[in-house]
């Protein structure tokens, strides 16, 4: 009887290993498609007017083309794309801009001030999450269509409330949301006034390198060469995004050569591939900030001693070389280094025993017991812990409250937090954008207008919003920068954020894929000059 | 299980005997469902995340904010929010994704079928092995295939599947190159089909796409095989207990004593007693893996319903965890009256009841 059970779990054994023959799996990619490995669950749209996620912004970035675009090696040099020129009238009110002939969308439309002013104004009358980098200008729903005017077929006008700083301006309109959509196209697919909404969020409708194909979530973004691109023909035919969540499973597809470039990279595994000849790991700066935003409510923190002392109290090198394994770069002030303006200097490091002066000074000789809410990815929580033990040092019991994403931001925009630590990325290329953050609270109380991260550190700051408001409006660029040398100077002492790191984006990728430029923001990531 | 079946009514008329049992078939159906509705949705309501938050992001302007706050319903007190819901549920609208603003229903027909498929694959696996090896083991029971067995189970129940998941890929993907990747289909065969059902082995093979085929069941086979022996590990021990149980009893005895032949009284007399139970059990571990293993779907870059759930829940996307937790309760529902329909196919005792 045993001789019939085992003949039959041979039988079975062997019945499946025959249906599992292996199928020798393609160990290369295509020669004329790019293949990447990347987390892209973050994609709510394909929609321009409302794309803020990190993948959807890179993939725009490929696929459409805005007004003016800038040299991601010298973000300081502006140069116009769709629009060929533009002139500034006296007040320094009212943009004119003459768009370049002979430009053609995806679809074979040809490109003229139609399309631009239909994409600005619908920006402002749809009102998603990026309609701010624009409607800060001065625009609303009801006055757009007299502000933002067509003036000739190739030309319109663009007139704001206040005579803001040019390069402001500009490097708005290089953001996501400033990206040219083709009217016609777009108003085909309208329904019931939408402005195509519902059409664009899964559609594509620009003019850029790539066209966007087809996007099913959680699986798959795949772009295809655009013919119509008026500048040089990218040399891949097909460019795919994976989604695959996981960074162990994207450094094994890499290995094995099923995919191009796996663009989440771990610290291990940066370690674990820096020593495989078949794969190059990349870097390039980006703008995100790592920050401890310190709450004023707390009355502990709100003492100037404390928040110099919990400066002190950080070691910046260890975590950025061994924690983060070159993921972020100490960095101190609240614009990114690339910026206009930039600080680059870096006053604190780690001294326990100046520390110890600061909180004796502040009449907390043994310390005091906060809490920090982190979120829970490897990386913030990798950094909380490595500050907990250094606060420590001091006599400062920090208790670390783990909690997801959304779950720890809907805590710290209700300003219910101690220690919160974040990560903050710009918005555009613009100094402003951070400045408009961190150093501006117009009103501090509960229900603010206006939420930026002071108000939600509850750091009331008068004199130092007027002078971020200042440097918003000057327009000689040297001078502008120097203001915001002042401004961060000044909050790089005083401030309740203890500012640590600049974000490095990691990627790793096969030896022969060439030519990805990692940019200063997603969007400049480039993939158009790829070859393999 | 065997709540459903009635026992007294068999002298009566056949019809209102059916009927009253559909009857009270829907209301159990009914309430189960809203309960659970009720469950999710309160749930949903005190977890201490912003729902518009995953909406507009984290930088939109105030008008943008509460532009959405009142799209999502939320200005609404709390039980007319839920009654709102309710009501349209019944209708079968489901209401659209926070997230993907689409319908709930689009987003989960296009999960489930992966989760399906692999879940299926799965269970076949875990049946085919368990069942014999549980047999086994009941047979050889305190000798070394009875211990082997016993140690593998425990492995199977207790190693973290997401662990096991990595490994095999380690060996049988980057190593030896037996299997085919992470994902469902390599790119190249992408486009070569039409996902018609959206089960993948079952397009390709009616579309005659046989390459295409082959690199499916290489993509699958690994992923099933460990929900496979996930499955099969409580499937082998529940096997193995009730064949025990069966093996002792005296019919077993009388069998012997007649000169059965031993395969048959473990085969057919023993086995046959022990798979009224058994049913249950592999149907729960059916219903357990339609759910969508999360780990396993994480790891195999599998866009299932396991993935789209978590995701949806850590962006408090409430209506699409609403939908999904209703189908998944549909589905534990379907399940168990398919139980115990099969129970009375099995059991003649049950037949006669009802």
């Amino acid at each position: 009887m045993v001789r019939h059970v085992q003949k039959f779990v041979a039988v079975a054994l062997m019945c499946t290993a025959a249906a599992f023959t292996p199928v020798t799996a393609q160990a290369e990619t295509p020669a004329d498609t790019l293949i990447q490995a990347w987390a892209i669950d973050d994609i709510i749209t394909l929609d321009p007017a409302e794309v803020f996620e990190f993948s959807a912004s890179e993939i725009l970035g490929n696929s459409y083309q805005g007004l003016v675009g800038y040299n991601v090696k010298d973000v300081s040099e502006i140069f116009g794309v769709i629009a060929e020129k533009w002139e500034i009238s006296e007040d320094g009110k009212t943009f004119s801009f003459t768009i370049r002939p002979d430009m053609k969308f995806a679809s074979g439309n040809p490109i003229t001030a139609d399309d631009a002013v239909y994409t600005l104004q619908r920006v402002i009358k749809l009102d998603k999450s990026p309609a701010f980098i624009l409607s800060q200008f001065g625009f609303t729903p009801d006055n757009v269509d007299a502000m933002i005017r067509k003036t000739g077929d190739m030309s319109f006008e663009f007139e704001m409330d206040k005579p803001y700083a040019p390069t402001l301006v500009l490097y708005c309109l290089t953001a996501t949301v400033g990206f040219i959509v083709d009217k016609e196209l777009v108003t085909s697919h309208e329904v019931d006034g939408d402005f195509g909404y519902n059409w664009l969020k899964t559609n594509y409708a620009g003019s850029g390198a790539f066209t966007i194909r087809d996007w099913r979530a959680n699986e798959a973004v795949v772009l295809e060469r655009n013919d119509n691109y008026s500048g040089k023909a990218p040399p891949m035919a097909r460019a795919i995004y994976r989604h695959i969540p996981e960074t162990a499973t994207q450094r094994l597809l890499l290995e094995k050569g099923d995919i191009d470039i796996a663009r989440n990279v771990s610290a291990e595994e940066i370690s674990a591939m820096s020593t495989n000849a078949d794969i190059v790991i990349e870097d390039g700066v980006k703008g995100s900030i790592y920050y401890l935003g310190l709450n004023q409510k707390n009355e502990i923190l709100a003492k100037p001693e404390v928040r110099q002392a919990m400066k002190y109290l950080v070691d910046y090198a260890t975590i950025a070389d061994t924690i983060m394994k070159g993921k972020v770069i100490p960095h101190q002030a609240f614009l990114p280094r690339g910026f206009l303006g930039a600080l680059e200097d870096t006053p604190f490091s780690l001294n326990v025993d100046k520390a110890k002066e600061l909180l004796a000074e502040a009449g907390l000789p043994d310390g005091f017991t906060v809490t920090m809410d982190t979120r829970n990815t490897n990386e913030i929580t990798a950094m909380g812990q490595a500050i907990q033990q250094t606060m420590a040092m001091a006599g400062i019991k920090m208790e670390l409250i783990p909690g997801d994403g959304q779950q720890t931001l809907t805590k710290y925009r209700a300003r219910n937090h101690d220690i919160y630590i974040g990560r903050w990325g710009p918005d555009y290329q613009d100094p402003h954008t951070n400045a408009d953050t961190f150093a501006r609270n117009p009103d501090n109380s509960d229900d603010a207008a206006s939420k930026p991260l002071a108000w939600r550190n509850a750091w009331d700051i008068p004199e130092m919003t007027a002078k971020a408001d200042a440097a918003v409006l000057e327009a000689d660029a040297g001078k502008r920068a120097q203001m915001y040398i002042d401004l961060q100077t000044e909050h790089q002492q005083t401030s309740p954020f203890v500012i640590m790191f600049q974000e490095i984006e990691v990627l790793a990728r096969r030896k022969n894929v060439e030519g990805f430029i990692v940019g200063p923001s997603f969007n400049d990531n480039s993939f158009k000059a790829v070859t393999k | 299980m065997t709540a459903l079946s009635d026992s007294s009514e068999g002298r009566r008329s056949a019809l209102p005997a059916v009927l009253g049992k559909a009857m009270r078939l829907a209301a159990t159906v009914a309430f189960t469902i809203l309960g659970l509705l009720v469950v999710t949705f309160l749930i949903g309501r005190v977890v201490p995340v912003d729902p518009v938050l995953a909406v507009v992001g984290d930088r939109a302007s105030q008008s943008t904010y509460d532009k959405a706050f009142v799209e999502l319903g939320l200005d609404q007190p709390l039980y007319v929010q839920f009654a709102l819901y309710v009501e349209k549920a019944v209708t079968g609208d489901f209401g659209e994704s926070f997230l993907t603003k689409k319908p709930i229903i689009d987003d989960i027909a296009r999960a489930f079928p992966a989760t399906l498929e692999l879940a299926t694959v799965g269970i076949i696996i875990g049946t085919l092995f368990g069942v014999p090896v549980g047999v086994w083991a009941a047979v050889r029971q305190g000798k070394l295939a009875d211990q082997v067995v016993r140690i593998l189970g425990l492995i199977g129940y207790s190693a973290p599947i997401f662990w096991l998941g990595l490994v095999g890929l380690l060996i049988f993907y980057a190593k030896w190159g037996l299997v085919a990747g992470p994902g469902r289909i390599d790119i190249s065969y992408e486009y070569a089909f039409t996902p018609t059902t959206g089960l993948f082995l079952l397009d390709t093979a009616m579309q005659g796409q046989w390459d295409a085929f082959r690199n499916v069941v290489s993509h699958i086979a690994l992923p099933a095989a460990l929900l496979g022996y996930y499955s099969m590990a409580y499937i082998a021990r529940m096997t193995r207990s009730f064949m025990l149980n069966e093996l002792a009893q005296e019919y077993i005895v009388t069998a012997r004593v007649k000169g059965v032949a031993e395969w048959r009284i473990i085969w057919v007399h023993a086995l046959r007693n022990a798979a009224v139970p058994l049913v249950t059990v592999i149907t729960l571990s059916y219903a357990g893996l339609l759910e969508g293993s999360v780990l396993t779907e994480t790891v195999f870059a599998w866009p299932g319903l396991g993935q789209y759930l978590t995701n949806s829940l850590q962006n408090a996307d409430m209506n699409a965890v609403l939908g999904g937790i209703l189908l998944i309760g549909i589905i534990f529902v379907g399940l168990n009256l398919l139980s115990d329909f099969l129970y009375t196919l099995l059991d003649p005792r049950v037949r006669r009841r009802t």
